[in-house]
């Protein structure tokens, strides 16, 4: 028996050895793979990616896990495999002179085989054998086996070979994959999962509303646990991904840092200065109010920072974004050549609901972005009730992967209902309306920042404007006379002006009306101070004059007095 | 006088794929041997290969079940498998019209 190669072997609590299938999603769904060593039957109709899933196995196998593998062949020939999975990128004849693939074409022509007496099918088991032998195998796939049913007649022959053969793949320790056709009443048209007892896979593709989804079903897993729902999966470019999107992961890290929205004014209104990261972001308006802007605003930020983004486009076309978010002076075709931006475009009808969450799923795993837009979630066309439970399942996935995300939803212009966006606002944290009120001939865009939770933010509203600099948030004015918008606002913000100026002037004027008050007081001020100065000069002769008079008097009484002993 | 009218001008290549020297292997080639006596006046130019012997020729020769009697000529390719015991099975295989 061969070791299990990691990942999953720590969560698998029955000691019951996997393989790793490589397929996205499916290890989780088994938690680890298929059972080591056991047959696993995987059955659904045909198209529904049986043969896929088996290459899968076998590539990743050989890629991934270093495990050989024989891949046995009752249907297509070994150039149409080759030819028909080189698309995926699975080099199969690479493989194959590598020595880690073996693809054996089984013919089953029923017109050239002659049944005349007793046989068995050691044919088949030497074949086998050998292929297993030769590049030491440790995984085979037989697609699908039930061709044999078609010719052979002998049914009992063939059933007791079938029980031998599967016998013989379990002693030899191969971890094997049979896949058979979609029976009535029963998993595979022969039954064959009466042999098949240790892990049994369904695929599916059900068409509703001319939209095809397939799905799969681990109906049998003996031994492990396994995720029992149905799980969609994909099947494109990138080969086979299941999403087990219904898996519980509710281990939401709650961060408080703050990312920006990529518009000054909008951050502003808030007061932490932005979305929390990992909240999610509704912005929601009638059409051409700026949602995809506001989103290409935010994905431009995000960019800036270094942090990757992935935009989910389902109206406009990548090219087409990048052409008006450059009309505001974005460039995001930089960040497009940068690796930073994905745009991920698909029309909505291209896929059934399902398909696009997994497929939204797939690339967010594989790119792991930090910020998503998702434009427009209002383009999912289907019943209600399904609509909502993917949108609540497609926050789930972002919210349990941190992902800030920005979704936006058109409303149609008739209704103004506040409660039509699939249900969804109230399990968004942020929710920015986008409105256009026509007034006065024109058509101006208003922003209300409707919630924010855990953070306190304007309640007011903001007109906005697309300059080429970018959106640019406006205080609206409001004044005795409501909301003003666009011109009417500038025309009242002129009158408003006008009226400044004449208060200003007014001001002005009376301020130079005291400065001439105070001119003159201060003059009669100084012609006061004059006359006192005359006046105490006044007042300083006349008393020079007596100290004079004084002194002379005093003078002359002592001449007067030396004359006077002078004649004794 | 020429040869018998049910049986074909040209010679027969056949090939005899068996599994081992198990009963029914035997069985094949005894059952063969007589059939060719009897039927084909030994023209016939047979190969038997025992894949447990070269199971690499298992895959070269479309092989399943064993054992397996190829008619390699005159085409079409036509394949009987079993241990050869109904004779006018094997008969109908190499499209000869028993007597």
């Amino acid at each position: 028996m061969r070791l299990m190669s990691k990942p999953h072997s720590a969560r698998e609590l029955t000691g019951l050895l996997k393989a790793p299938t490589g397929i996205v999603g499916f290890d989780d769904v088994t938690l680890g793979g298929l059972p080591a060593g056991r047959p696993t039957l995987i059955c659904g109709a045909a198209g529904c990616g049986k043969t896929l899933f088996g290459i899968t196995f076998l590539v990743n196998g050989a890629t991934l896990c270093d495990e050989p593998g024989v891949f046995m062949t009752f249907e297509e020939r070994p150039e149409d495999l080759e030819a028909n999975f080189r698309s995926l990128g699975y080099d199969l004849n690479g493989l194959a002179a590598a020595g880690k693939l073996i693809v054996d074409h089984v013919r089953v022509e029923r017109s050239e085989i002659e049944e005349a007496g007793e046989y068995d099918l050691e044919g088949l088991f030497v074949r086998l054998g050998f292929a297993v032998d030769r590049i030491g195998a440790k995984r085979v796939v037989l697609d699908t086996i039930e061709s044999l049913f078609a010719g052979f007649t002998d049914q009992a022959i063939l059933r007791a070979e079938l029980r031998r053969l599967f016998g013989w793949l379990k002693e030899r320790g191969l971890t094997a994959v049979i896949t058979g056709e979609r029976g009535e009443g029963q998993l595979t048209r022969h039954g064959l999962e009466e042999y098949v007892s240790d892990c049994v896979i369904l695929l599916d593709n059900r068409v509703e509303d001319q939209i095809a989804t397939r799905r799969l079903r681990v109906v049998k897993y003996r031994g492990s646990s396994h995720g029992t729902n149905e799980f969609p999966f994909l099947i494109d470019e990138d080969g086979i991904s299941v999403l087990p999107i219904t898996a519980p992961r509710r281990n939401l890290a709650v961060c408080n840092e703050i990312v920006s929205s990529g518009i000054p004014g909008l951050d502003a209104m808030i007061r932490n200065g932005g979305f929390y990261r990992g909240s999610t972001i509704l912005v929601s308006g009638v059409s051409g109010t700026g949602k995809t802007t506001m989103a290409s605003h935010f994905v431009n930020a995000a960019c800036l920072r270094g942090e990757r983004c992935t935009f989910f486009s389902f109206e406009e076309s990548a090219e087409e974004i990048c052409r008006n978010a450059r009309s505001v002076g974005l460039d995001l075709h930089a960040h497009v050549a940068a690796g930073l931006l994905r745009f991920e475009w698909a029309r909505p009808s291209l896929y059934g609901l399902e398909m696009h969450l997994a497929r939204m799923q797939r690339d967010i795993e594989t790119f792991k972005p930090a910020v998503v837009v998702i434009d427009a979630i209002s383009a999912f066309r289907g019943p209600a009730g399904d609509v909502q439970s993917i949108l609540l399942r497609t926050v789930d996935l972002l919210k349990s992967s941190g992902i800030t995300a920005m979704f936006t939803s058109l409303r149609s212009g008739a209704s103004r209902d506040e409660g039509t966006d699939h249900g969804l606002s109230s399990i968004m944290d942020s929710w920015i309306k986008l409105v256009d009120v026509e007034e006065n001939g024109e058509r101006n865009r208003i922003l209300y920042l409707i919630k924010s939770r855990g953070t306190s933010h304007s309640n007011q509203l903001r007109e906005f404007r697309m300059t080429d600099r970018g959106i640019e948030l406006i205080d609206a004015y409001i004044g005795p006379e409501g909301v003003l918008t666009g011109t009417a606002r500038i025309t009242q913000e002129a009158r408003d002006r006008a009226a400044a100026d004449q208060r200003e002037r007014e001001s002005n004027r009376r301020q130079r009306q005291f400065a001439r008050r105070r001119e003159a007081v201060r003059r009669q001020i100084e012609e006061l101070e004059a006359a006192l100065q005359a006046e105490e000069d006044e007042e300083a002769m006349l008393l020079g004059e007596d100290e004079l008079r004084d002194a002379t008097l005093k003078s002359d009484q002592a001449a007067r007095a030396i004359r006077r002993r002078a004649a004794e | 006088m020429n040869s018998k009218p049910e049986i074909p001008v040209a010679r027969y290549r056949l090939r005899l794929v068996i599994a081992g020297n198990s009963e029914r292997s035997r069985r094949a080639i005894e059952n063969l041997q007589h059939l060719c006596a009897e039927h084909l006046s030994g023209q016939v130019d047979l190969e038997v290969v025992d894949i447990y012997q070269r199971p690499e020729l298992a895959e070269e020769y479309q092989v399943i079940a064993a054992p397996t009697l190829v008619k390699l000529l005159p085409l079409p390719v036509r394949r009987i498998i079993g241990d050869l015991s109904q004779e006018d099975r094997v008969l109908h295989g190499l499209e000869i019209v028993p007597l």
